[in-house]
């Protein structure tokens, strides 16, 4: 059988309907300014010329015929690479209203996306809308009239939690009357702006975090940190005061750490802290990834790599491929390049061997706290199907080590962290705190301050996603200053401020009816309920319905 | 809210008179438990040496009975004197009650040998040791305590109706530190080792309100691994483990005790003399930080009674007395029932930065204040 070419109907064809944003166009409100078009990140829409017939009926016989006439209308490509994104800018800057993008359900491109045999790669993290687990987890433990529920505008409260080993106090005591090393501690803010890369993020982005973490520090006096991610950090960083406010990554890629080594003699202040990336909750197994889009001169110099390259960060390296190696030789290196004063501690994806992981930190004495990355963490570039279906949740995993470390009577001593979807509907206070009464120290959260703090459009409907090609429609994640000059880094260190604020009061809100105020309720679970037996079970804690 | 009253004197006082004092204070407690302890005993039948251990406890049967003189013979204990209470068991809700343990013993002569630390080590496994046979058969014995020159008496019901029972008006128990508390429930179940006040190693507290951060305290003492910890069938009882721990395993001074669990702001120690110190104090005992509200009613093996409130101060306490007596409640209208004729101007409740500290001599208050130098004999 021959096939008719005349009809496109390829395997791969595609109709506006297979994809999934289709754009809605008001031709009658339409000025045809082009804005839309020029905007648009993915170039999928072209102003096409159109040629419309009207058929026209004349009585006599003698005349018959068509009336013609050409418009200008909105063209959506549908070729996968280039597919409407969703990400709105279009809608942003026309100035009629007339034309947005609309979530298709039957979306089919995902079946085709496979051109020239490359797996579809992405930004952003698992593609699952809906409520999560720990937005299913309320708090229950009020305080009614035994004991009487607090004033949370009015009441003091103490938020703050601890980065760094943690002595026994017997241990702490003998070692304060010998005069002898006591682990470096920070007190920081339970919310910490988590791993993203100064070559993931665009100059503006980094240095918006930047400003509105010192605010927060200097001015409102809520003591945020946040981590670099693996790729370094720009000379003037390291050597400003600001550095305090930062965790250091070093991961299997080693970027960066060039630079921060000639650094250390020029630092005027110490780190927050450095952490050991070994894996993420959104590509478990896979080292990180910097697309050649994104590798623009400065990244290049901050990595000491060339310029326009692929940076690929192996899964692991000679120095980071077992936890022995680990423990023996990178906590101990990087505290000893600090003078053991700075934390340092390991980040790994969320995994059934979280344990075996946490048991060999607790044998060490310089290993300050265990990170771990959930299944619903974001990422600047991976695979779909590392994204959506590769590691481990992160409630279970975390309420698991905390109660091995209980059962050690560790719990104070190694403090965990915790990330993976925090905060993935909005709601990051709840997620944030239900994590810390299930046990963790503290949160990591990257995505939502994307999302809060500069507007990022990514959702868990695909939307957008497109931070591993350097076309961030709001410049978050671009390194092209054509692109990035769009975000006003003033802005984004507003929005972070406003974000601190707002979780701040939210945690009071959340620890007042539980009458707590001396101190952060790590691990306070009897104060979380679930309506989902099986969950409660698991983290044993109460099911209520 | 449960009720409390303590009262400590040089001269031997009957518990009974505690007992009336609580009536005072009626409308704050629900009839689920009273609890008393006494130290610095007199017996008016027997000679008491105050060297000799003494054990509290319910046994629930004759087979109970039996068995805990068994145990206490295997551990090598000879039983000195046996107290008979002038029992009504009518007053009593329970009907389980086979006979209400009272008994000093001579110590082991095995320990002879033993140092101090170990001896009450000792002890404190025997006590553990009764306690745990007791729940492997039923909960049909039930050990408070086995210490030397302190008795401790737990019932569920009515204050005045216990005394009754146990026939206390009779004065043929007296001491000079009286620890009472009348219960109201908040906790789960009514049981007998959830009436206050709590006990391990000579030390000992009673509280009022609800601990909040119970859970992630009793999960760090819990993995201490140290067999005193156990029970918590309240929430309270970790105020008496804390108290244990600060002062008989870290061997700190009873000042540390408030500083463990209610420290100081990060602001205020920085201004503190040894603000250093205290701040990596908080770090490592940051899961021991109690959130309130409560105020903490604690005695020590030398007849030394405290008086500590958490930092919000959402419960009540009054100390007051005078020069040889000294009587700390809940509420004012009990320490106005145990000592009248004081001086009421001179009535204190603690603030949120200070420990009330009765000596053993019992001349004055101390009241110290968590901003006042540390006294700890150590480069700290």
């Amino acid at each position: 059988m021959v096939s008719i070419r005349s009809i496109p109907s390829e395997p791969g064809s595609l109709s506006t309907n297979d994809l999934p944003w289709v754009i809605e166009h008001r031709e009658d409100r339409c000025t045809l300014c082009g804005k839309c078009a020029a905007i648009c990140p993915v170039n999928t829409l072209k102003l096409t010329y159109m040629r419309k017939r009207m058929p026209k009926l004349v009585l006599s016989s003698s005349e018959r015929g068509s009336s013609y006439k050409t418009f200008v209308g909105i063209r959506q490509n549908t070729d996968p690479a280039r597919r409407c994104i969703g990400c709105g800018s279009c809608a942003m800057v026309c100035p009629n209203e007339a034309i947005h993008p609309v979530h298709n359900e039957t979306d089919r491109h995902r079946f085709v996306n496979t051109k020239g045999g490359q797996a579809p790669t992405r930004g952003g993290r698992r593609n699952v809308p809906g409520p999560n687990l720990l937005d299913q987890i309320s708090f229950n433990r009020i305080s009614m009239l035994t004991d009487p529920a607090l004033d949370a505008g009015r009441h003091e409260f103490y938020m703050n939690t601890l980065l760094g080993r943690v002595l026994p106090p017997e241990e702490y005591l003998r070692r304060q009357a010998a005069g002898e090393w006591i682990p470096p501690v920070r007190e920081i803010f339970p919310f910490i702006i988590g791993s993203m890369s100064f070559g993931a993020l665009s100059p503006n982005m980094w240095l918006g975090l930047l400003q509105g973490v010192a605010y927060c520090n200097e001015v409102l006096g809520i003591p945020v940190v946040m981590a670099t991610g693996e790729g370094g950090c720009p000379p003037w960083v390291l050597k400003s005061p600001f550095l305090k406010y930062i965790i250091l990554q070093i991961a299997s890629g080693y970027f960066g750490w060039d630079e921060i080594i000639r650094a250390i003699p020029e630092m005027q202040c110490d780190p927050a802290a450095i952490e050991i990336k070994y894996g993420q909750g959104a590509k478990p197994g896979d080292g990180g990834l910097l697309m050649w889009f994104k590798v623009s001169k400065l990244i290049a110099r901050l990595r000491g790599v060339p310029e326009g390259v692929d940076l690929p960060s192996p899964p692991v390296h000679q120095t980071l491929y077992s936890i022995e190696e680990s423990v023996m030789k990178m906590i101990q290196t990087m505290s000893m390049a600090w003078n053991f004063k700075v934390p340092v501690y390991p980040k790994i994806s969320g995994s059934n061997s979280a344990k075996s992981v946490l048991n060999n930190l607790v044998r060490n004495p310089y290993a300050s706290a265990l990170m771990i990355d959930g299944i619903d963490g974001g990422t600047g570039a991976a695979y779909n199907i590392s994204m959506d279906a590769t590691g481990h949740p992160i409630a279970s995993n975390l309420r698991e080590c905390y109660l091995d470390l209980c059962a050690q009577g560790k719990q104070n001593e190694i403090p965990l962290f915790a990330a993976g979807g925090v905060g993935k509907n909005g709601n990051v206070t709840q997620n944030g705190m239900a994590l810390i009464m299930l046990g963790a120290s503290g949160v990591h959260m990257g995505k939502f301050i994307m999302q809060s703090a500069a507007g990022c459009l990514g959702s868990e409907r695909n939307r957008c996603n497109v931070c591993n090609i350097g076309i961030c429609p709001k410049g978050i994640t671009s390194q092209n200053p054509k692109i990035y000059r769009r975000l006003d880094p003033d802005k984004v260190a507003e929005r972070v401020a406003e974000t601190f604020m707002a979780i701040q009061t939210e945690m009071k809100k959340v620890m007042a009816p539980l009458g707590r105020s001396q101190s952060l309720p790590i691990g306070m679970s009897d104060a979380l309920g679930i309506n989902d037996k099986a969950a409660a079970e698991r983290l044993n804690i109460r099911y209520v319905c | 809210m449960c009720r409390l009253a303590m009262k400590t004197a040089n001269e031997p006082f009957s518990p009974y008179s505690i007992l009336t004092a609580m009536e005072a204070m009626q409308e704050g407690y629900d009839g689920s438990g009273l609890g008393l302890l006494l130290r610095g005993l007199s017996f008016t039948d027997y000679k008491y040496n105050p060297e000799d251990p003494i054990l509290s406890g319910i046994a629930h049967s004759e087979e109970a009975l039996g068995r805990l003189h068994s145990m206490m013979n295997e551990r090598g204990f000879v039983l000195k004197y046996d107290h008979e209470f002038d029992l009504d068991l009518s007053k009593i809700e329970a009907k389980d009650r086979y006979k209400y343990v009272l008994r000093v013993y001579k110590k082991p002569s095995a320990w002879d040998s033993l140092g101090k630390e170990e001896i009450e080590h000792e002890l404190m496994m025997a006590r553990l040791a009764l306690r745990a046979d007791g729940e492997a058969h039923g909960g049909d014995l039930t050990a408070f305590s086995l210490w030397p020159d302190v008795v401790m008496i737990k019932e569920v019901g009515w204050p005045l109706e216990v005394g009754e029972a146990l026939g206390l008006q009779s004065g043929r128990i007296k001491s000079r530190v009286c620890m009472a508390q009348g219960r109201q429930n908040t906790n789960w179940g009514i049981n007998l080792y959830a009436c206050h006040p709590f006990f391990i190693q000579g030390v000992a507290t009673m509280t009022n309100g609800e601990n909040t951060a119970f859970i992630p305290i009793k999960d760090w003492l819990t993995g201490k691994g140290y067999p005193g910890y156990i029970g918590y069938q309240s929430d309270s009882e970790v105020f008496a483990h804390i108290l244990h721990y600060v002062t008989k395993q870290l061997k700190l001074p009873l000042q540390a005790y408030k500083h463990v669990i209610t420290p100081l702001k990060n602001n205020e120690l920085a201004a503190h003399p040894q603000g250093t110190f205290l701040r990596g104090l908080r770090d490592v005992c940051r899961r021991l930080i109690i959130d309130g509200p409560n105020a903490v009613i604690g005695t020590l093996a030398d007849e030394t009674t405290i008086l500590v409130m958490d930092a919000k101060k959402l419960r009540p306490a009054t100390v007051g007395g005078k020069p040889g007596e000294w009587a700390i409640a809940s509420e004012m209208c009990g320490v106005d029932a145990m000592i009248p004729d004081r001086d009421k101007s001179k009535d204190f409740q603690p603030m949120r930065e200070h420990t009330i500290i009765i000596p053993p001599d019992r001349q004055e208050l101390v009241i110290w204040s968590q901003f006042d130098q540390f006294p700890l004999n150590q480069a700290a």
